[in-house]
């Protein structure tokens, strides 16, 4: 089910606020967020964020088409590497997290 | 006989049904247009007449996106998933389940039929 309209979208407070500071200083930094649940809004669009997956911060660049996903979904929390003795999902699942961030 | 939307209805089925066969209309968009229209639901597709045809059609084309239009429109929907990076768009891509089921077991309508993995041992009773 999805969330109530009338709270409206659900933003980390901190992460808003930068977003807007840099948007007020017309300044793009990439900025480090663990708050993947947080909902791209279209005020985000052309900003690059860090997003954690667990592990590691992954570069999600926002482009448009991305508004009203969350930040977590572009940024993947699994690595399959391929199943023993499978050479061609070998290859093809390391190229997999290299582009998570496109 | 009745070709709506570029569909054949079958003719033995009632209306109701028959119009369930163009893709993006089920039972309840069925119910819903024939009502609208002021089409009797019960009749056969055989015994519709040529009048009550051209109005299903005309409301058709009007309100719904069906067949084409709409195959267009959810692959579209799918290709921008996979275009933007999203999970979703990642399990598009490899042909698993999108919504989160469990792959472990199950999972065979989006994965196919078994294939055979090399090397593994046959358990033998």
């Amino acid at each position: 089910m999805g969330r109530s309209v009338r709270k409206g979208p659900f933003v980390h407070e901190s992460l808003m606020s930068k977003v807007d500071a840099m948007n007020g200083r017309n300044e793009k930094k990439v900025m480090k967020t663990w708050s993947r649940a947080s909902t791209i809004l279209p005020d985000f669009v052309g900003h690059t964020f860090a997003v954690h997956n667990g592990n590691k911060f992954i570069p999600v660049y926002v482009t448009e088409n991305m508004v009203g996903h969350k930040l977590g979904e572009f940024s993947p929390t699994r690595l399959f590497r391929g199943h023993t003795g499978n050479k061609a999902t070998d290859k093809k699942a390391a190229g997999v997290p290299a582009k998570g961030g496109k | 006989m009745a070709r709506i939307a570029g569909v054949d209805l079958p003719r033995d089925k009632k209306l109701e049904i028959g119009l369930t066969y163009i893709f993006g209309i089920g039972r309840k968009t069925a119910q819903s247009i024939l009502e609208s229209t002021g089409v009797s639901p019960a009749q056969r597709v055989r015994d519709l007449s040529d009048a009550d045809t051209n109005k299903l059609r005309q409301a058709i084309e009007r309100d719904l996106k069906v067949e084409g239009a709409l195959r267009t429109e959810v692959a579209m929907n799918i290709k921008r998933l996979m275009d933007i990076g999203s999970y979703r768009g990642t399990r598009h891509r490899r042909g698993l389940p999108v919504r989160g089921q469990r792959t472990h077991t199950n999972a065979r309508t989006k994965k196919g039929p078994r294939r055979a993995i090399a090397g593994k041992k046959k358990v033998t009773k």
